[in-house]
């Protein structure tokens, strides 16, 4: 449905997206993952012909964006970061400009209010834009990309700035709108698409870090290398010994206690379990672990483990006598994001963390 | 391109720009007439025209000041330029809109000169000799086309400001003063001793080219150098757009 061939973008001396390729099937779900200023609004405006490639192709149900601009941008339907809303319109005089602006040939009313239904904005519709709230500010957003049922959807960053509630409501309806379109979607929040896609493409610096099945990047998730203890003992000597066991490559001691306990974070070497042998070793010192809980991994970690995995693969692939591994240059990139991404790292996971359920 | 053209002509009346302007414009119109005509005890209507063109330099900045910058303000053209609509049609559909809400109100304020028109009726019964009395049709029309071709040329300026900035504000003002130049250039002629700076003025400005009209005669150079203004600077609008994506 979707071939990206080799996109370059610069800006100036900018390079926004450096030589990306993938492929999207028709009805698959992709999450686009990458943290701020990655590239992926960028390869998005191009996709959707608003920005041109500085050169590489893009082929939308086998038509060039370039050659038949307008052909390709009736097959999609898109929702920018920022919802494009005139405020001095109501939600239906807004839907029936979008809907007058595509050319639809479908029965109006009809369109509009099944499209309404679908995002829950009939109450609203006869309310000024201005006046609604940044939840259905965002829902007219996708109600607007929508419009014309065109067979490819592509959403930018979607559920910014809404609560639990609608984030879950949002969620769910791209995955019902995945039944029936392609669905394109980007985010920097690990569990968003996690929660709703079918494949990720992870990228960072303008470049494809990965572009694995969610299955595959869950497995990764799973295998968490980060702790947090709380054990009962004393706070030093506690310290030294998680400082001093083999497999441990960082101990930390927290601010916060829980009763008589110090609780510690934990980071081990990646694919060692050192929950059995640290319990045992804590219980030999007559301390108490009252508690043990992998803490969920970053973006930042899915990405070196994805990298890792993917260079391994090729590493093996290469034994065979197949394609050279391309890890070098991207584990370089990857020890720069890890740099630039520790400040945002916390926040990205926290908020959103229970609302799985 | 029509969805557009609609989208925007509705805009300015949910605005308060397109009140203003309207108001304004036939407030304005109406006391020139009466300067120029009335407590002149004239029927000659070029002096109401010409003034009308100098209005017009600050007014259609008003209508076209926000076609534009405000869409990139408010990051709408986003949705104009992935809709599947081409950026000519964009383009054209806005330029439509000022200029149809411009041609309506020139037409409106028509009715400026009907009070002079039944004023003549009446001289023209009680008058002695067969000597015409009253306003003179061919100029009436000749300015009144004149006045819309200079309209549609000032607007394609104004639209292509629009599109360079996203200050509503500053598009208006430099399109005042780009309007502004554009008319007075050959104003400076007096003080000009070189014939050849002062045809080349003369040849710039817009009011000289209006000259011909005022006197009843339509001039066909005059249409093509409004027409082709337009023209260029639509044209300079659609490049402008199409240069940003690939910026």
């Amino acid at each position: 449905m979707i071939k990206i061939d080799h996109l370059v973008k610069n800006y100036g001396a900018n390079c926004a997206v450096d030589d990306i390729s993938f492929e999207i099937a028709p009805g698959e779900i992709v999450g686009f993952l990458g943290p701020n200023g990655a590239g992926k609004s960028t390869t998005m405006n191009i996709l959707t012909g608003y920005l041109s490639s500085t050169s590489g192709r893009v082929m939308v149900d086998g038509l060039n964006v370039l050659d038949a601009p307008l052909e390709v941008k009736r097959r999609i339907g898109y929702l920018p970061e920022q919802p494009p809303l005139y405020p001095d319109m109501t939600v239906e005089e807004y839907l029936i400009f979008v809907y007058n602006l595509k050319g639809c040939t479908l029965n109006r009313t009809k369109h509009l209010q099944e499209i309404c239904e679908v995002v829950k904005l009939t109450d609203v519709k006869g309310r000024l834009i201005r006046n609604l709230s940044k939840g259905y500010k965002q829902r007219v957003g996708i109600a607007q990309a929508l419009v014309g049922n065109p067979p490819v959807i592509i959403f930018d960053e979607p559920t910014v700035g809404l609560d639990p509630k609608q984030i879950i409501e949002i969620r769910n309806l791209i995955r019902n709108l995945g039944k029936d379109h392609t669905v394109i979607l980007s985010t920097h929040i690990l569990q968003e698409v996690q929660a709703v896609c079918d494949r990720i493409i992870i990228i960072n610096k303008g470049r494809v870090v990965a572009d694995e099945l969610t299955e595959n990047i869950n497995r990764v998730a799973a295998n968490s290398f980060r702790y947090q203890v709380k054990i009962c003992g004393p706070q030093k000597e506690v310290l030294s010994m998680l400082k001093n066991r083999p497999d441990v490559v960082y101990a930390e001691v927290m601010a916060a206690r829980d009763g008589d306990a110090y609780i510690y974070q934990v980071e081990s070497n990646r694919g060692v379990d050192i929950r059995k042998s640290l319990f045992y070793a804590v219980a030999e010192r007559g301390w108490a672990m009252v508690g043990l809980e992998p803490l969920g991994m970053s973006l930042e970690d899915i990405f070196i483990s994805v990298v890792d995995k993917t260079s391994a693969d090729a590493a093996e692939r290469g034994a065979k006598g197949g394609k050279k591994p391309r890890g070098k240059s991207l584990e370089k990139d990857i020890a720069q994001s890890i740099l630039d991404a520790t400040a945002e790292k916390q926040e990205s996971i926290a908020p959103y963390a229970g609302d799985e359920d | 391109m029509f969805a557009i053209f609609k989208k925007e002509l509705r805009a300015y009346f949910i605005n308060p720009v397109g009140y203003v302007y309207v108001g304004i414009f036939l407030a304005a119109s109406a006391l020139i007439c009466a300067f120029t005509t009335y407590q002149q005890a004239s029927y000659d209507a070029s002096g109401y025209f010409q003034f009308l063109l100098l209005m017009m330099g600050v007014l259609i900045p008003l209508l076209t000041m926000r076609l534009f910058s405000e869409e990139r303000k408010t990051r709408t053209e986003q949705l104009l330029l992935t809709a599947p609509v081409s950026i000519t049609g964009m383009v054209l559909g806005k330029y439509f809109a000022a200029l149809a809400l411009f041609g309506a109100s020139v037409l409106v304020s028509c009715i400026n000169l009907f009070p002079l028109v039944s004023y003549s009726i009446i001289e023209q019964s009680t008058a002695t000799s067969d000597v015409h009395v009253g306003l003179v049709g061919g100029q009436v029309i000749g300015c009144l086309c004149g006045v819309l071709m200079v309209g549609a040329a000032f607007i394609a300026i104004g639209l292509f400001i629009s599109s360079l900035t996203e200050s509503q504000l500053s598009a208006a003002v430099v399109t005042i003063a780009v309007l502004m130049v554009m008319m007075l250039t050959n104003f400076f002629n007096s003080i000009i001793n070189s014939a050849a700076v002062r045809t080349v003025l003369n040849w710039i400005s817009i009011l000289a080219r209006f000259d011909r009209f005022a006197l009843g005669m339509f001039d066909f150079s005059a249409v093509l150098y409004y027409v082709s203004i337009a023209g260029v600077f639509i044209f300079l609008t659609v490049r402008i757009y199409d240069k940003r994506r690939w910026g």
